[in-house]
């Protein structure tokens, strides 16, 4: 196989601590390696531009059945935004929800080499799998999601924690899952009954469990497992002013839970676009609304069990979807566009509509600093990772615009004063004008890479460029020694020059080259033989689902050709 | 005042996508640059010049500039789209889009045109001599921003759907309208002179619609709450009025429910 030797550029690795160092960098058979092991490596030249791993996206949703939903009843999202097929790519659409091909290269010239989906309906793993399949270059796993699942609340209203892992190890299984997501714990089941649950402590209609014993029941059981992503919540009253009490209660249900996995994986909880659960006020008007970033932020620096990631809104037009079916109601009403709605059967729900996060309106703004705020005061980069929740606050294409707000002060000040109109409100009722603090670009390569890979329990192959791991480099057209104007971060980060992913070049002078060698991430626990939850799956199925068992699992060789499979042992 | 005149030479194997034939793409552009312009057909791309002899050159900006199709272009879509001023004439018929997203100006079609004339316009005139096709004036498929500004006039028939999801503007047909008018509309004005058929203002939120002639089956959704004399586009006469859609939320505004409302001719 091919040798690459990146040469003179500015390297930032995070596990190898090196801060713009200019050094070399060799890829050899798919992986790192030192310089020395090559031996007539093709050669490029990086110098006066910015090297770094493979990012890792934490939190997205780019493939399954609600993005396709988003896909087919935006039509309009595609609307002049048809790339034409070109050399070895094939034609690329849409913005917000783009087809996978587009997801697939636009992650490609930012530089990623994995992504995580966040949000996989079990009966509906297949189609999640096969859009997975459809995309390009990019690595990824899949979350199903756990919260508002009959099993797991039955299981956890009656504290079984090692039963809740069996159904876990099971189901993850069946689906080819990666890790525990959960979204509104109990919440998405009450609207079922038109309810939801606003609180950690209202009780789950009819299941009669709560939102916090469904959180802490979950870190227990993914524990007990040692899995290498921690549970990954989504907590109660998203987007509802006053709601960041909601959301320290959800994170206090870590408190005193151990990690305990072979992955090097140092956290117990993943809270998810952060930015959505941290408002006070008691309603969205400028009078009363405020950000509570600087609360929620100081909890999680206080905790070391706890990972967070942004969810920025990036004030574009774009396409929330989420299985917090009730939320999505919620915003129908408030913006009177399109909406859909779907149960899924004993396991979740969801809903998607379109918004507008217009920098005309107050709220819009407010939330825009949120997420950046909760990015500034955030102690530990490693543990606070870039997202948009695309495309819930905004397309994943517009990271790097995120990265240059974190990173520049005066582009957070031009925001204020000449993009948003109610920019003084926004100064008056968030913390962002106080915050001088910029983010280096050594803090940008732990919260892109060395952070989201350790807390996916993929340190061991992403997120670095030490020997050994996966050969994964991209390099960014930007000088960080003579770039001044924060306009050349985003438009650096938006192209890379290029990205080898998996020791193979798949962006060359910014363009896409290459379809790459995708693989599926899938974590296959072995747990002991568990009798009674084999037998509650059985009759579950008999009694409750238009499925048959036999129907349900994702068969690998169809849904999943390339697989890299994690194997856990949990028997012990 | 530059006029550029395009005379139809060859008629397409298939529709041509010819979003360059407007007064901004043409502004400032001598008649071989104009003829180099390209269009689509299927797949390829050719010069504007393959399918027209271009006479004349363009003003210094669009606004100065006159666009004066000679001939027959059933087969030439998105004449005019999204164009900001000038003025483009068209002598025989149109195919679909024609003044798609167009911003000002005034497109007059002598003859017919085809589908979606005037679709999520927010400015400018379209006057259409001929008979208009369906979704005039509306929006695009899945966008609930349809035609926001500016006027459509027909000489003639209209077909159904027009102005779905219409949030300003006017449109004015002389003739007869099929089914769906002002389907979702949320702002605007829609006239008919002639008689519609049915479906007239479903889950219309607000704005108005006339009805000169008769509507075939009236809405079940529609309250009639009064009759009033008003003039209508030079036009005074007795109007039933209704509110409605019932069926569908309406705003508040200063204490009051704001409904659409339909008129109708006695």
């Amino acid at each position: 196989m091919a040798e690459y030797l990146i040469k003179n550029g500015f390297v930032y690795d995070p596990v190898l601590g090196i801060k713009g160092d200019r050094t070399d960098v060799a890829v050899k058979d798919g992986k790192m390696v030192e310089t020395s092991a090559l031996s007539n490596p093709a050669e490029i030249d990086a110098s006066g531009m910015t090297v770094m791993a493979g990012a890792v996206d934490i939190h997205a949703h780019v493939a399954g059945p609600k993005v396709c939903v988003g896909r087919n009843f935006r039509p309009e999202d595609k609307l002049f935004r048809a790339t034409p097929q070109a050399g070895i790519k094939r034609m690329e659409g849409g913005f917000s929800v783009p087809t996978v091909l587009r997801t697939g290269y636009d992650y490609a010239r930012m530089g990623f080499g994995f992504v995580m989906e966040a949000a996989m309906p079990p009966l509906y793993a297949r189609h999640v799998h096969e859009e997975i399949r459809d995309t390009p270059i990019i690595d990824e796993g899949a979350l199903p999601v756990f919260g508002n699942n009959w099993f797991v609340l039955e299981y956890l209203k009656n504290k079984e924690i090692e039963n809740t892992a069996s159904y876990i190890a099971w189901l993850m299984r069946m689906t080819r899952g990666y890790g525990v997501k959960v979204v509104n714990p109990g919440g998405t089941e009450a609207w079922g009954w038109g309810l939801n649950c606003p609180t950690v402590n209202d009780p789950v209609p009819y299941f009669d469990v709560t939102p916090a014993q469904i959180v802490r029941g979950l870190i227990e059981a993914n524990e007990y497992l040692g899995l290498p992503h921690c549970m990954h919540v989504h907590s109660n009253s998203l987007g509802e002013p006053g709601n960041y009490t909601v959301t320290l209660d959800t994170l206090k249900q870590a408190e005193g839970i151990a990690p305990r996995n072979e992955f090097g994986r140092e956290q117990v909880l993943h809270h998810t676009h952060l930015q959505f659960h941290s408002y006070g006020g008691e309603s969205y008007a400028s009078k009363s609304f405020e950000s509570k970033s600087k609360e929620v932020a100081e909890y999680v620096n206080s905790q070391d069990n706890i990972t967070f990631d942004l969810g920025v809104v990036t004030l574009d037009e774009t396409t929330t979807m989420t299985a917090d079916g009730p939320f999505e109601h919620h915003l129908t009403e408030l913006n009177h566009l399109k909406w859909v709605n779907t149960d899924v059967e004993l396991e979740t729900a969801a809903g998607v509509v379109p918004y507008i996060y217009s920098p005309k309106t107050f709220i819009a703004g407010a939330q825009w600093a949120i997420g950046i705020e909760l990015g500034l005061f955030s102690k530990d980069p490693m543990r606070t990772f870039i997202t948009t929740d695309h495309p819930n606050a905004g397309p994943f294409i517009r990271y790097p615009r995120v990265y240059k707000w974190l990173m520049s002060k005066a582009a957070r000040e031009d925001m204020l004063d000449n993009v948003l109109k109610y920019g003084d409100s926004v100064r008056d009722r968030c913390y962002i004008g106080e915050i001088d603090r910029e983010i280096t670009l050594f803090e940008l390569a732990q919260m892109t890479r060395a952070g989201p890979a350790k807390a996916l329990g993929l340190a061991n192959m992403f997120g670095s460029l030490k020997p050994g791991m996966e050969g994964d480099v991209a390099v960014y057209p930007y000088n960080p020694e003579t770039s001044e104007d924060p306009e050349d971060i985003e438009r650096a980060f938006s192209n890379a020059r290029y990205l080898i992913k998996g020791g193979e070049i798949v962006v060359k002078d910014g363009q896409v080259v290459s379809n790459g060698n995708k693989r599926t991430f899938w974590v296959d626990c072995k747990v002991n033989e568990n009798p009674q939850v084999e037998r509650d799956i059985a009759e579950k199925f008999k009694r409750y689902y238009s499925v048959n068992l036999a129907n349900y699992e994702v068969y690998a060789h169809h849904y999943v050709p390339n697989p890299y499979v994690i194997e856990v042992d949990a028997t012990q | 005042m530059a006029t550029v005149t395009l005379k139809p030479i060859k008629v397409p194997d298939l529709r041509l996508e010819a979003d360059n034939i407007k007064p901004d793409a043409f502004a400032g552009k001598k008649a071989a640059e104009i003829a180099d312009l390209h269009v689509y057909c299927g797949n390829s791309q050719y010069p504007l010049g393959e399918f027209f002899e271009v006479a004349g050159e363009g003003g210094a900006t669009a606004a100065e500039t006159e666009v004066v199709i000679d001939g027959d272009v059933s087969r030439v879509k998105y004449i005019g789209m999204k164009m900001t001023a000038g003025s483009v004439l068209v002598k025989g018929n149109a195919d679909m889009y024609v003044g798609a997203w167009m911003e000002g100006g005034t497109i007059t079609v002598n003859g017919d045109t085809d589908a979606f004339a005037g679709m999520g316009m927010t400015g400018g005139e379209i006057n259409v001599l001929g008979n208009a096709g369906n979704y005039l004036g509306a929006a695009y498929r899945g966008d609930w921003r349809g035609m926001q500004g500016g006027v459509i006039r027909v000489a003639g028939d209209a077909g159904s759907d027009i102005g779905t999801f219409m949030r300003g503007g006017e449109i004015i047909v002389n003739g007869n309208v099929d089914v769906h008018v002002g389907t979702h509309q949320e702002g605007g004005t829609i006239i008919v002179k002639g008689d519609a058929k049915s479906k007239v203002g479903g889950q219309m939120v607000e704005g108005e619609i006339y009805v000169f002639g008769d509507i075939e089956v009236m809405m079940p959704g529609f309250q009639h709450i009064g009759d009033v004399d008003v003039a209508v586009d030079g036009v005074s006469g007795r109007f039933a009025c209704y509110k409605g859609d019932m069926g569908e939320r309406h705003p508040r505004r200063k204490g009051e429910t704001i409904y659409g409302k339909l008129y109708l001719k006695y």
